[in-house]
Parts: C-alpha cells; sequence; structure tokens
C-alpha cells in the first residue's frame, strides 16, 4: 500500500538527516525520549495503582500504604471474585455477548458496505445519503427508548444486540477499504461468471482481513464497554452487561467514601476486590488490541481520509 | 472515490432492468437487512419527535395526542435545571475544545520527533492503552488516584507536605472537578488522537524537510513551517466534525464520573434528558430538549463546513 511505502520514504529520509545531525539535536532526541517516557508512565499509572491494590493485603489497602507495587502479595481477592457466582455469570455473560453482537455487526456492515462500492448500483446514492443522514441527525433518546417500548424488546437481550448492530462510522471504513481493492479483480470474476455474493466471498473478503479485525475491534470493545443502552433499557440484573455491574459495585464505594469523608459510615470493605473486578474488566481487550495494532492505525487512517 | 474506470458504468446504465437485476439484483438482497435496519431503527422513532410539540401522553396512539405547539420548548427554557444542565454542557464542551483538541497534534508532533524507532512503537502502544477502558473503570481509577482521604496523588502530597490535612479536592470541589473531568478525557484519547495525524504526517514529503534542514532550520523552526502546515487540512476536518459537538453530551462519561457533591456542575444534557425523561416520565418534554440538540448539531456542523470551504479547505460533506 502506498502509506508504507511513505513510511519507508521518510524513514530514509530520517537516515540521510541523521548525517548531518549536530550533538545539540542528539541532545534534542534523548529529551523528547525522556519526555515521552513521561507520558507512557501518566498512562499506566492509574493502572498500576489499581493492579497493585488488587494484589495487596486488604488491610494494608485500607491504611493508605499501597502505591505502585503490591504490599502483602496474595490471591484473595482474584479468588473470590472466582468463587462469586454474580461476578462470573456477568462476565461470561458479557463475553458471550460481546461475540455474538461483534459478529452479527460485521456480518451487517459489510452487506451495507459491499453493495454501495458498486456504482452500477441503481438508486444507490439514494441509499448512501439515507444512511449517512443518520450520523448527522439522531431522533434522540426518548424516541429511541419508546421505539424499544414498542417493540417489547426492553428487558431483553435484543435491545443490547440490534440497535448498536451497524455503525456508519465503521461502515464507511469497511467501504473505503473496499474502494482500495482493484476493480479488474472483480470485473475479472464478474467475466468468470461469478455473482456479486461469490465475489465478495472469495475475492473481497480474503482481502480484507485487516480492516475486519479493526472493525471487530472496535465494535467489540464498543460492546465490552458499553453500558448506557444497558441502563436506559435493562432492568433485569441477570442481563446486565459488565460495566453496568461494575457502574453499581464502584458507585456503591463513591458514595460510601463521601460518607467516611462527612465522618459516618464504616470505610468500604472488599476495596481489593473491587479492584480484582476492573482488572477483570481490563485485561481481555489489554491482551487483544497490542496484536492488532498494526490493523487499526491502518483502518482508523481510511476511515480518516474518506470520511 | 472518484478513481474508477467508468466504463461498466456506462454499460450499467443503458441496461434493461430485466439483465440488470439477474446480474447485479443479489446486492439488494444484501442490502435489505442493512435497509431495515436503517429504517426501523434510525428511522422508524423519528416519529417521536413529534411528541416534543404534543401532549406528555404515550399511552394513546401518537396521532390521536393533541398537539401543543412550542410549549416543551418554552417550558424548558424556562426551568433551572435544563439551563443550568445547557450552561455545563457548553462550558464543559469549549473546555474540551480548547484544551482537548490540540493534545493529540501536540502528542503527535512529539512522537514524529522521536527518532527511536523500537521506542517509538512502544510508546505508541501505551498510548492507545486509555482508549480502551471504558469511562467506568476510568472513574475507578480515578478515584483511586485522586481521592481527598485515600487518592494516590493526595497521599503523596500528604507525605511531601507533611500536613495530613492540605488535599487537593479533585473530585470533590465543583471547579476542580471540572478541570479534572477535562484532564481525564484528555488523558483517554489524545493517545488515540495522533493515530490520524500521524497518518497525515507521512505524507508530508521528505523534500521539504531536507530543504528546511539545507536552510539550517532548526527543530522548531521545522515543526513550525512544516510539519505544522502539512498537518493544517486534516486539522480542520477533526475540528469540523467536533464543532457538531459543541452541545453534544456524552452519557457514560459524566454519569461515571459524576458523584453527590459536584452535580451543580455534572450535570450535562445527556444526563438530564435520562433523569427527566427515562426516569421521569417527562417524555415530551426530554424529547423537545433532545431535539433542540439535535437540530443545532446540525446547524453546527453545517455551518463550519461551509466557513471552511470558503476559506478553501476541503470540508467534509
Amino acid at each position: 500500500m502506498s502509506v508504507i511505502s511513505e513510511a519507508n520514504r521518510t524513514k530514509n529520509m530520517k537516515q540521510s538527516d541523521g548525517m548531518i545531525r549536530s550533538s545539540s539535536t542528539r541532545m534534542g532526541d534523548w529529551i523528547i525520549a525522556l519526555i515521552c517516557l513521561l507520558v507512557m508512565f501518566v498512562c499506566l499509572l492509574p493502572m498500576l495503582n489499581v493492579l497493585a491494590r488488587s494484589l495487596s493485603d486488604a488491610d494494608k489497602v485500607m491504611r493508605n500504604e499501597v502505591f505502585l507495587w503490591p504490599k502483602g502479595w496474595n490471591l484473595i481477592a482474584y479468588r473470590t471474585i472466582l468463587g462469586n457466582a454474580k461476578y462470573i455469570h456477568s462476565i461470561w455473560y458479557t463475553a458471550v455477548l460481546t461475540v455474538g453482537c461483534t459478529l452479527l455487526s460485521l456480518f451487517m456492515t459489510i452487506c451495507c458496505a459491499y453493495p454501495l462500492t458498486y456504482d452500477q448500483l441503481r438508486g444507490g446514492k439514494v441509499i448512501n445519503a439515507l444512511i449517512l443522514f443518520t450520523m448527522y441527525f439522531s431522533a434522540g433518546t426518548i424516541p429511541h427508548y419508546l421505539l424499544m417500548r414498542n417493540l417489547n424488546m426492553l428487558d431483553t437481550v435484543w435491545c443490547l444486540v440490534i440497535p448498536s448492530c451497524i455503525s456508519v462510522y465503521n461502515m464507511i471504513v469497511m467501504r473505503s477499504f473496499f474502494y482500495g481493492i482493484p476493480e479488474s479483480l472483480r470485473e475479472a470474476a464478474e467475466i468468470d461468471g461469478a455473482g456479486p455474493i461469490r465475489t465478495l466471498v472469495q475475492i473481497y473478503l480474503p482481502l480484507s482481513l485487516p480492516v475486519i479485525a479493526t472493525l471487530a475491534l472496535f465494535y467489540a470493545v464498543g460492546r465490552w464497554n458499553g453500558f448506557s443502552d444497558a441502563l436506559l433499557y435493562v432492568k433485569k440484573e441477570e442481563l446486565f452487561p459488565i460495566q453496568l455491574y461494575l457502574y453499581y459495585v464502584l458507585q456503591n464505594s463513591t458514595q460510601q467514601e463521601i460518607a467516611t469523608q462527612e465522618g459516618f459510615a464504616t470505610p468500604g470493605l472488599g476495596e481489593t476486590v473491587k479492584m480484582a473486578t476492573v482488572m477483570f474488566a481490563t485485561v481481555p481487550i489489554l491482551l487483544v488490541y497490542p496484536w492488532l495494532q498494526r490493523y487499526f492505525i491502518a483502518g482508523m487512517t481510511i476511515g480518516a481520509v474518506k470520511g | 472515490m472518484s478513481n474508477k474506470t467508468s466504463a461498466p458504468q456506462v454499460k450499467a446504465g443503458k441496461m434493461s432492468w430485466k439483465i440488470y437485476l439477474r446480474r447485479y439484483g443479489t446486492l439488494y438482497l444484501l442490502l435489505l437487512l442493512p435497509i431495515i435496519f436503517f429504517l426501523v431503527f434510525r428511522y422508524y422513532p423519528m416519529q417521536w419527535i413529534a411528541l416534543a410539540f404534543k401532549k406528555n401522553n404515550i399511552i394513546q396512539p401518537l396521532w390521536q395526542v393533541d398537539w401543543v405547539g412550542f410549549q416543551w420548548f418554552q417550558r424548558a427554557f424556562q426551568t433551572k435545571a435544563f439551563l443550568n444542565s445547557l450552561k455545563n454542557t457548553i462550558t464543559l464542551n469549549l473546555m474540551d475544545l480548547v484544551c482537548g483538541f490540540p493534545a493529540p497534534i501536540l502528542l503527535a508532533l512529539l512522537l514524529n520527533e522521536l527518532t527511536f524507532k523500537r521506542f517509538k512503537k512502544l510508546t505508541q502502544t501505551v498510548l492507545y492503552l486509555p482508549h480502551f477502558l471504558s469511562w467506568i473503570i476510568i472513574s475507578g481509577l480515578a478515584t483511586r488516584l485522586l481521592a481527598d482521604n485515600d487518592g494516590l496523588l493526595n497521599m503523596v502530597f500528604k507525605q511531601m507536605t507533611g500536613n495530613s490535612q492540605s488535599v487537593i479536592p479533585f473530585l470533590s470541589n465543583p471547579s476542580y472537578w471540572r478541570w479534572t473531568y477535562i484532564v481525564l478525557g484528555i488523558w483517554k484519547e489524545a493517545g488515540w488522537g495522533t493515530i490520524i495525524y500521524l497518518a497525515a504526517l507521512t505524507n508530508i514529503s521528505p523534500e521539504l524537510y531536507e530543504a528546511a534542514a539545507v536552510d539550517g532550520a532548526g527543530r522548531f523552526r521545522r515543526i513550525w513551517h512544516v510539519t505544522l502546515p502539512g498537518l493544517r487540512p486534516t486539522i480542520i476536518t477533526l475540528l469540523i466534525m467536533r464543532m457538531g459537538y459543541i452541545l453534544g453530551s456524552e452519557f457514560d462519561r459524566p454519569l461515571a464520573m459524576s458523584n453527590k457533591l459536584v452535580t451543580d456542575v455534572s450535570q450535562l444534557i445527556s444526563i438530564y434528558v435520562y433523569e427527566q425523561g427515562i426516569q421521569g416520565l417527562k417524555y415530551s418534554l426530554t424529547t423537545a430538549v433532545g431535539l433542540f440538540q439535535s437540530v443545532v448539531a446540525v446547524i453546527f456542523i453545517v455551518a463550519t463546513n461551509s466557513l471552511a470551504k470558503r476559506m478553501g479547505e476541503r470540508g467534509i460533506m
């Protein structure tokens, strides 16, 4: 892709540039590296703090002795979580929900994006405008709530799956990637007698794995981290995704903290358990995203250029 | 979108419907579900926008409910709670625009100057991390870091000053809370925001840098005269998109970050709609508020877009 050759050119430029570098720019390079190190530390600091708290002795956490390194190493908090049926249910349920939503979203997004890349598609412009309009103008919270109510979808799992199943932005990213695939490939397939669906499955999809991976990440993160739809549409506790569950767990603790400040109520118990829950809700994403970095950078860039 | 061969298009244009459908009919089959989705879940709910101009009644069929004109809009603008949430929304969004918008640009400039390749990649990976955390998680992290009594920063601060009474009320004082809210937003999204700028930077011709170096331009002059002008179109495009959100209000972020001591400044329009509409059953009033918000967003986007075009930029529409 052209982006890569551009990157190479920049690299070559940097190398030739290096020959005329003076010692003062060397110095500058190190200062910049140092600033970056500082920025990285700021990014990681809160996570390290929570990790340390989750691995520490509960008493030491209560006495505010834990900073960035666990004191009184133990896994009690994690064991407590693994022994709590509610936590386990919530995490499993959210994992299954996330996988299901991601698959459905990818399917719908591909079905939507692919036909729109055909110039021959009659009515394509109208459909395109119809879809783009929804990106700029939305009916609003209450009408969407009333829709769920009218469709009897409140308090079902479907209200967490269907209303958010196509993101227009992601659809544009997908479509832009399809546009980047040489049309001669499609024409060749057409001459060989392949219909649009066969062309999609046998030629377009195999070439689009990077962008599919990116969008899968976006959709999965959106579902795993999302909770506002659940807050609006769901009252049954067993349908709470992990983030909403966590919201109530943590909300509880902040209220307790304020109460403690005002001098009544005993300080919150199970602080380490709460921190372990936070880790549990975060770690799946943290394990996945670095491997997809190359892809989502490309995906974001495509979206920005064509958006 | 433009560099496509036009030959098949001409052919398709001349094709009879029968042949066209036989060859391309399956495309509509693929589009069927997405179109149903957009019609049912994006357009169909728009009928309830009418509720903004009708009596607050969702028991009767919508078309039977009496019209009341702009009564709900007037009511909203006479309600203190709404005006307060409007003020908070604009304040926080402006602060976000002024502080949050330049942050990824500065960070991208910093990363662009970083010469150690492996280290640069590692830095990027770490910088992208906060983007993948939900606001719930972040509020949990923030409480541990910034709380008055047992927050990490205040603990360090107390040890440094030796005074157990001196704390910085990051989360409990309204005006401090505002800045905490903004800074956490930057913390979450600045790193992610660099992706687009870094991509734009690879399109700047290396000859420009070479020429600047030959002319004896130092690091800062190179940034000012080559890098920043190269980023200009990207900056403008993102600024336009951002303008649409001047009245927009996130839901997750204020909900997760708010606490009882700061509701005066943390109540945004989205939260107002949730509390008054869904919890308080004032559907008409909050639909009116939502409509106001959507219309202002569209006006702002269209206005900034045409302004940018008049100034000779590319625009987004």
